[in-house]
């Protein structure tokens, strides 16, 4: 696996049972990130399930998954996009020539075409992690339904949670082997 | 019961995929249209010696390059990032069919012009107005390409058969390998596609006036060709239904009472394949007049099928 060479394995868990679907993630996000007018690196999806009165909602904020099997560094013809620090998933802007073959194979629809030409995404916010701050949509969150951290490191509180609670991954059967853990 | 919804509102990704236009499509096409000539040409070549070809048979590789470049502009306007269109020969991605297709491209044109330029003879030189037209440096280059191209006129015959099949096929490859969306996720779209060059290769070399007995050996190749397009074709939507899940189900049901039923069956199958097959079989027995339509109706048929896979692709999740 991929994932083996890098030191650090950057994840993020997503609680449904915290969120509120408040979309203060998607806001955090355009701001910091100046996210273009049509354009979203993160967004909030609810899932009801059931027939009335037994209905249930999950609440869900999606973003990129940061695959560690990511189709859209599979197919992208010219390494724009890349397994990054972290096994993070990024987008080299200067080699990106926005064919968009990595949009047709991101099973989560976590990429847009930015105004500028380049295929953008949600980046976990590395600029800020480098720093040693945690991601916007992070740090926004009022019901802390958000968390981020390194996989690697048992005392972290991604590695706390997921090993306290079985995640529930998104479509699971495509065998990315998504970085974006949800709570249920 | 399950209700799923997304606030999100991106360009191109909502409220269902709509990254890729008629430029794809277009290219697709061409792409498998050049492939077809190329095999075409360099089988003929080795059936029959060049100066028992007809003119148009022996120009034919020329066409290839021709008709490869309109597709690749169609390519070039599709890109978001113009300027960066270089950054495809600055890499080589072994796991990406368009980068292996990107360089395909480029051998495209050594092969198809020394082969053209090899199948020249002096007749065509001396009568052509182009080529009679080249003084100096331009005429001097022309001989060079002629000599270097007979002297290894196998050799190229067999690099434009293999280039047509990995262009061809790569043409497919490049949805199938596409898994996130269900109807693409077929290893059979490449040879699907390559058999379609082939028989849109023939018809658009059906358009020119070729010798009768060149006639019938295209219009034979192209039966077969349409015979084994209906198989893949076949295999391509029971495959989907049995293979796809849930998701291969409904993107098959699109074709099958959906949205795409009516443009898919009269587009493709009936004004496509059934037609024009049914017209070239008639042709072949009783040794009739060959007519323009079928030609044509192939060629609108193998740009359908193109066209309608890659927006039923994208409509279906």
């Amino acid at each position: 696996m991929l994932l083996k060479n890098f030191r650090k394995r950057y994840a993020m868990v997503m609680d449904t049972r915290r969120c509120v679907g408040c979309q203060t993630c998607v806001l955090a996000c355009k701001a910091e990130n100046g996210v273009p007018l049509n354009g979203y690196r993160d967004w909030i999806v609810t899932e009801t399930k059931g027939e009335f009165p037994h209905l249930s909602m999950e609440i869900r904020s999606e973003r990129c998954m940061h695959c560690s099997n990511a189709p859209c560094v599979t197919n992208c013809p010219t390494g724009a996009s890349h397994y990054a620090k972290g096994g993070t998933v990024q987008v080299d802007r200067s080699l990106c020539t926005g064919c968009k073959a990595c949009i047709a194979a991101c099973p989560y629809e976590a990429r847009y075409v930015h105004p500028d030409g380049y295929v953008d995404k949600c980046t976990f916010c590395m600029h800020r992690i480098d720093k040693g701050a945690s991601t916007a949509c992070v740090e926004g969150c009022p019901t802390k339904a958000l968390a981020f951290g390194d996989l690697n490191d048992p005392a972290s509180e991604i590695a706390k949670l997921l090993h306290e609670n079985p995640p529930k991954l998104l479509r699971p059967e495509e065998g990315t082997e998504p970085n974006l853990y949800f709570l249920v | 019961m399950t209700e799923v919804e997304i606030f999100r509102n991106s360009a191109s990704i909502d409220p269902q995929l709509h990254i890729w236009g008629w430029e794809i499509p277009v290219y697709l096409f061409l792409g498998g249209l050049t492939a077809g000539i190329m095999i075409l040409t360099a089988i003929a070549g080795r059936r029959v010696p060049r100066e028992s070809q007809s003119r148009a048979m022996r120009l034919m590789p020329f066409a290839a390059p021709l008709l490869l470049s309109l597709g690749m502009g169609a390519l070039f306007l599709d890109l978001e990032y113009k300027l960066h269109v270089f950054r495809f020969y600055t890499a080589m991605k072994p796991t990406s069919p368009m980068s292996w297709g990107s360089w395909i491209l480029l051998l495209i044109y050594p092969a198809t012009i020394l082969l053209g330029a090899a199948r020249l003879t002096d007749a065509d030189v001396s009568t052509l107005p182009l080529l009679r037209s080249l003084r100096g440096r331009a005429a001097d280059a022309l001989a060079r390409l002629r000599a270097t191209g007979s002297a290894s006129v196998g050799a190229l015959e067999a690099a434009n058969v293999l280039l047509a099949v990995a262009l061809g096929g790569y043409t497919g490859i490049l949805l199938g390998t596409l898994g996130a969306r269900a109807l693409w996720s077929s290893v059979l779209l490449g040879p699907l596609f390559l058999v379609s060059g082939l028989s849109t290769g023939a018809a658009f070399m059906m358009l020119f006036r070729l010798d009768h007995g060149e006639h019938a050996t295209l219009r034979r190749w192209d039966i077969a060709a349409i015979a084994v397009e209906f198989v893949l074709l076949g295999f391509f939507f029971v495959e989907l239904a049995a293979n796809g899940g849930q998701r291969g189900r409904a993107a098959a049901a699109l074709f099958f009472g959906g949205g795409y039923t009516a443009v898919f069956w009269a587009l493709v199958v009936i004004t496509g394949l059934v037609t024009p097959l049914a017209m070239e079989v008639a042709e072949a027995r009783k040794g009739l007049r060959p007519a323009i339509l079928a030609p044509v109706l192939l060629l609108v048929g193998g740009l359908s099928l193109r066209w309608i896979l890659v927006l039923a692709g994208q409509a279906a999740i």
